[in-house]
Order: structure tokens, then sequence, then C-alpha cells
């Protein structure tokens, strides 16, 4: 089997699974987030359940990460083995032909959406580290805050125009990698037999609703934070 | 019609290569492709100069030598065809064409539009057969009962000509669609069974080993396969290599 994941199909079937994983991780991500639209203590609870709850914690998370970085560095080695096997570009090529825009472009799409993570790690993991793992504060609660803090929080950081375009910019190049992704990776599993034209009509569903799903929460708590 | 023509000029394998136009006149919008190319050697030679070296074989469609990337694309911008079944109605009087060898770190160019692919072959060699002795004893068609279903994809795997438009038109270099239907062709059939986990082992080892790029799925191979192989072959392909390897 470890001869299977370094032949070229084998990471093909690597990154699918990641792709997988990440795109569950996301669904629930969705879910909870947009639990703040209707129930800043719902948001909250869940927030902090998710937040101490040892299993996720020091199980989960773990394998999170493990995940995003696996997809990302994934990516690019097979970026830089495709580009080697291309040798001399052509003077005149029609990619628009033959193939989508975000097909020929998950690298890109990938690189924003890894900006983006890098952003969302700044405002809201590292923080999150550092009062819990560095303070070693698992209560919840912030000074001066009615409640569990996390409410709190999320509107504070979605105060900011700007980093709300940023967010909304990258929820884009999020949706546009699914349109492709999605799909993608239940053709690396050889999975799609029969039953693509389902799987595409899902994979556009996800792919729109999720990420437009995200930019909406984050345009509410812009516009209602008073 | 009167077409300017840039061409990839490259001397032989070691050379550095550049794009060079040429115009001719007076084509006909029924030649095929190469009939224009004809006219245009015909033409250089009368000048004294290297006429284009292309490669062809049966001009019927079938035999997939003609190695064209004609306009940004693998075999022009009509589907379904080799460069031979390519005709001049396609462009437009004062058009201009760029034609270029197919392009792949394991497609070197030999000379002009010449490229070599006897990679194609040794990832034949390594598995795309069925170790049967057929001299002499050949059974009846019939007597091994095989699903009208099985026996049309196994058809439709075997119609690859293997002319690498696949890998000339995918951002990867990758050779999975050629690949998938080779393996799929013997896969899908009760004779290709026993040797199965090891073809799709050895064949896949061969495409790495000779340098194709990833599949990423972007589905341009399908689009420009003269055969319409279909994409399902890859996803065949990568069930198989799953099924042997576990």
């Amino acid at each position: 089997m470890s001869g299977f994941f370094k032949s070229s199909i084998g990471r093909k079937v690597a990154m699918a699974l990641s792709a997988f994983f990440l795109m569950f991780f996301l669904l629930q991500h969705f879910a909870i987030n947009l639990l703040s639209v209707f129930s800043a203590d719902l948001f909250n609870e869940v927030s902090h359940f998710m937040g101490t709850n040892w299993l996720i914690q020091f199980a989960l998370q773990p394998v999170l990460i493990f995940g995003v970085v696996f997809h990302f560095v994934m990516g690019f080695i097979l970026e830089i083995r495709n580009k080697k096997a291309q040798g001399v570009s052509y003077a005149k090529n029609n990619g628009a032909a033959n193939s989508t825009w975000m097909s020929r472009n998950m690298i890109y799409s990938g690189i924003a959406i890894l900006a983006f993570i890098i952003l969302h790690f700044i405002d809201f993991w590292f923080p999150e580290i550092n009062v819990k793992f560095i303070q070693g504060d698992w209560s919840g609660v912030h000074e001066g805050v009615e409640g569990y803090r996390y409410f709190h929080e999320l509107q504070e950081k979605f105060v900011s125009p700007i980093r709300v375009g940023a967010y909304v910019i990258a929820f884009v190049f999020l949706g546009l990698h699914l349109l492709h992704g999605f799909t993608s990776a239940f053709q690396s599993m050889g999975a799609t037999a029969g039953r693509k034209k389902t799987l595409q009509n899902i994979g556009t569903a996800y792919s729109i609703i999720i990420p437009l799903g995200f930019i909406i929460i984050a345009l509410f708590h812009h516009l209602n934070h008073h | 019609m009167n077409l300017t023509l840039k061409i990839w000029r490259q001397k032989d394998s070691k050379a550095k290569g550049q794009m060079v136009d040429y115009k001719v006149t007076e084509i006909s919008e029924h030649m095929s492709f190469l009939e224009m190319m004809d006219v245009l050697n015909e033409q250089l030679v009368n000048t004294g100069e290297e006429p284009v070296a292309f490669d062809h074989d049966c001009r019927e469609g079938i035999c997939g030598m003609c190695s064209m990337y004609i306009n940004g694309e693998a075999h022009g911008p009509d589907r379904g065809v080799t460069t031979c079944q390519l005709h001049m109605r396609m462009f437009k009087d004062g058009d201009t064409i760029t034609i270029e060898p197919f392009r792949a770190a394991a497609f070197p160019v030999i000379k002009d539009l010449v490229v070599d692919r006897m990679a194609f072959e040794r990832i034949q060699q390594a598995g795309g057969y069925i170790s049967v002795n057929t001299s002499g004893n050949t059974q009846d068609a019939n007597s091994l009962p095989i699903s009208k279903h099985a026996a049309d994809e196994a058809m439709d795997a075997a119609t690859c000509i293997g002319c690498g438009a696949c890998v000339a038109t995918c951002k990867n270099s990758s050779a999975m669609l050629f690949v998938g239907a080779k393996v799929s062709q013997y896969a899908l059939l009760p004779q290709g069974q026993v040797e199965a986990a090891d073809r799709v082992r050895n064949m896949v080892a061969q495409m790495d080993l000779e340098g194709f790029g990833n599949c990423t799925n972007t589905g341009a191979c399908e689009i420009e396969c003269p055969k319409g192989i279909s994409l399902e072959n890859i996803a065949r392909m990568n069930r198989e290599l799953m099924k042997a390897s576990i």
C-alpha cells in the first residue's frame, strides 16, 4: 500500500481524501457560524463546547491541521511535478476551448485560500491557542463581556470593512476552487461511474451555497454591529 | 484561401527551435490540413528550402500519427478528428494559423513537428496485453459469454489510437486518458482478469517513469481526443490500481 501512495494515482487519491475531509470540516464550520445569525447564546454554547472539548481539541484539531497542511503541501508538490512534465510551453494554447478556468487555475485559487487561512489563523486561531494553551484560560469568558466571549469576538472581527472585503474575496476564490475540486475529488477516487451529473449538481450547489453563506454571515455581522 | 502559417521549425532533437512564418496561397477549403501542408512543402522544395517534417500515415483518421497542435488545440479546432480529417473549411481566408508539435517532456521533438511517442509503446509493453497463445487453437467467440454493456465499453476504450492528443492538450502533460483506456479495455473483459492487478501496477509505474504529469481532472483530454475516449476510463484505472494495491 505504501507503494500506491508513491504513484501518481496514489497522490491523487491522497489529495482527494484530504479534500473530502476539508469539505466536511467546512460544512460543520458553516453550520456553527450560521448559528451566530440566529442566536448569540447558542453560538456561544457550541463554540465553547468545540473550544474546550478534549476530544475535539486534542484529537480532531491536530487531524484538521494535518489535513490542511497536507492538502497545501501536496498541491504544491503536484504543481511542481506537473510543470516539470510539461517541457516547452506552447506559443499558442487555447485552454478555454476544452476546460474551465477553475480547473486550470486550482493552484491560484488555492494560493488565495492559503492567504486567507493565514489571515484567519492570525485573527482567530493564534489568539485562541494563546488564551487556552499559553495563558491556560479555558473559561471562555472575558472581562467586560457578558457570558461567553466568542460571539463578541466574532462581531469585533467583522467591524473592519477591509477585513470583510478580504473575507468576501477569499470566499469567492473558495467557491471557484470547489466548483472544480468537489467533482474532481470523486473522479480521483474513481467514484463517478454513472453518477457524474448528480455529483456535478451537488458540487455546484455546495460550491455556491457554502461560500455564499459564509459571505452573508460576515456581511450580516458587519451591518448589524452596534 | 490565402493563409499565413506560423510553424515550429527545429533542425533536430538537440537544436533550439523557433516559430517561422510562411505564406500559402490558393488553398482549397476542401483540402485536409495535411494536404495544405503538402502544398506548403511543395512550395518550399521548389524554392530550395527544407520542407517541414511532420508525421502522417493513414490519412484516414485511424493511425494517430499526425501530432500537430493547431491554433492552441491538439489536431486543431474541430472535434473528434485527427489532423488529416481536419479540413481547411474550418479556417477563413486571411487567417494566421499557428502550428506546433505536441508538447510534453515525455514527447521530445525529433524534428519540426515530429515528436517521439515511444513512451506510449513502453507503457503498452509494461502490461497492455493478455498472455494467451492464439495460434491455431482459437476458441469460438461465443464460448465465453460477455455482457453487451461490458463488450461495448471495452470496445470504446479499445478505439484509442495512441495519438497522444490527451498528453498534448493536458496542462500537466498527463497520459492518464491513454493508460486508462488501455487498462480499461482489458479490465472490462474476462480475458483480462488474470493479469489485471499486475497490468495496472506495471503500466502506471511505467507511465510515472516516463515523466508524464498527474491528472487534475480538467477534462481537456476527453474533449480533444479524436476517438472520444471517456474520462470514466481514468476513474476505472484509479479503481483498478486501488484494488490491486489493497
